[in-house]
């Protein structure tokens, strides 16, 4: 099932204007410039906020409609969404935080997991484990929810290089076994060539399908011959 | 020393925290995360007895509760007793009297509570009723403890209202503030230094765990 969003929401600067598709089974990522509305976007794709204009709708399911006045609470959208900052629940352990919303399904919890390799942290606090593994629990908690459509906000921004790379990795395989669409939100021009099927560059709330490759020259044309040669060939951008 | 009076007391300060508790966690709820127009409104109403002379909050529960007030006549028609100078209206006093002191932490307490814990929640696919259970209380239930012991002393301590609803019949409403009074109206001193001094530890020790309970939430 596809979605398919067509909004208008005001912001301070600038108004958030889209119309876009995320296809079945793709991985589309957002990416764009700090304050772009990405993360805006991934609220009303969530119902956490409303547009003032707009119309969402996932496969036939009709989730907004601002001029028939149809707004479907968060609570029943039945999508996964990991946040920049992977709030968990303080008060729970690693386990009861990725089977929140897992229902009775006590097995395949454990098998989420296994498979991020947080199973002997089962135990513990939020708070008595790493960033990185926090961030691991908040995605074994979307993925047990098994929800329809995973949003991720900059999921990785605040780890280090080589978590960082490593959840990447992870993603990357998870994305051919989940048949449902992924939207993914990052500024990380590398991040987003490794992972997208489909790119949405956003800038100051619209799609600017030029920015990456005007960013990219940009940036070339800003650094020392030197650092440049060590670049090439340009396509060690894709990793 | 008057037992009956300082036992009196714990009963209705125990009686009136558990009762205030669960009525103001829904309003103090409401407070922290609605934004229905006219709020402070509300607001300032509810926090009138801390403003007001208790003696003025006691003559308006006065009028409320006698034989000709609203709730009076409603209690009497329930019960077939009167409500003034009875234990029963001086637990409904101490209860209007103390809403706020209940009310002002636990909203605190509500809204410290990471908003982002009740969008993930609510993702998740939990209804209001259930993200209040499962997220909001368990993550505030030292504020909700810090707000009832508060209560608990306020009550404790009340003076004006209960005299003023509750004169100072004894077994009934002569709770220990209104013994200690009336003992050093009648130059009893004795008695009234071992009335105070029996609240002073009770007093001291529960304000030590209050800090206790909100130093290690801001932590």
């Amino acid at each position: 099932m596809s979605l398919q969003i067509r909004i208008r929401k005001r912001l301070p600067h600038f108004d958030l204007s889209l119309d876009i598709v995320c296809p079945d089974e793709m991985m589309t990522v957002v990416i764009g410039p700090s304050g772009a509305g990405k993360t805006t976007l991934m609220r009303v794709i969530a119902g956490l906020e409303k547009p003032e204009e707009g119309f969402i709708r996932f496969g036939d399911e009709v989730w907004l409609d601002k001029g028939r006045r149809i707004f479907l609470p968060p609570q029943k959208r039945k999508l996964g969404y990991v946040f920049q900052d992977y709030p968990l629940f303080p008060h729970l352990s690693i386990h009861d935080n990725a089977a929140f919303a897992a229902g009775k399904k006590k097995g395949a919890v454990r098998q989420l997991l296994e498979r991020f390799g947080i199973e002997h942290l089962r135990d513990r606090k939020p708070d008595a484990v790493s960033g990185g593994e926090r961030q691991r629990c908040a995605i074994c908690q979307a993925l047990a929810s098994e929800p329809r459509l995973l949003l991720l906000d900059e999921p990785f921004s605040a780890l280090d290089v080589f978590t960082r790379r490593d959840l990447r990795d992870q993603l990357h395989q998870m994305k051919e076994e989940l048949s449902i669409p992924i939207v993914y939100v990052t500024h990380d021009v590398n991040e987003a060539l490794y992972l997208a099927d489909d790119l949405l560059p956003l800038v100051d709330g619209r799609v600017d399908r030029q920015w990456m490759q005007r960013s990219i020259a940009r940036a070339d044309t800003l650094r020392s011959d030197r650092t440049k040669a060590i670049r090439e060939p340009r396509l060690s951008l894709a990793y | 020393m008057d037992w009956t009076a300082l036992f009196l007391s714990l009963k209705l300060a125990l009686v009136a925290t558990s009762v205030l508790i669960v009525l103001t966690a829904p309003l103090a709820c409401l407070l922290a995360y609605s934004r229905m127009p006219g709020k402070a409104f509300l607001e300032a109403f509810i926090n009138l007895p801390l403003a007001m002379p208790p003696t003025v909050v006691g003559f308006y529960l006065l009028l409320l509760m006698g034989p000709e007030g609203r709730l009076g006549r409603l209690w009497t028609g329930m019960t077939g007793s009167p409500l003034l100078f009875t234990f029963a209206g001086i637990v409904i006093a101490s209860i209007i009297y103390s809403i706020p002191f209940a009310l002002q932490p636990m909203r605190a307490a509500f809204e410290k509570v990471d908003p982002r814990l009740i969008d993930s929640a609510r993702v998740l696919g939990l209804s209001a009723p259930a993200v209040f259970a499962r997220v909001i209380l368990p993550n505030s239930l030292n504020g909700i403890a810090a707000s009832a012991i508060l209560v608990f002393l306020h009550a404790l301590g009340a003076f004006g209202v209960i005299l003023m609803v509750g004169g100072s019949v004894p077994g009934e409403t002569r709770v220990a503030s209104i013994a200690i009074y009336e003992a050093v109206e009648t130059l009893q001193y004795g008695s009234a230094a071992m009335m105070s001094l029996a609240l002073l530890p009770v007093c001291y020790t529960f304000l030590l765990v209050v800090h206790r309970l909100t130093r290690r939430r801001s932590s």
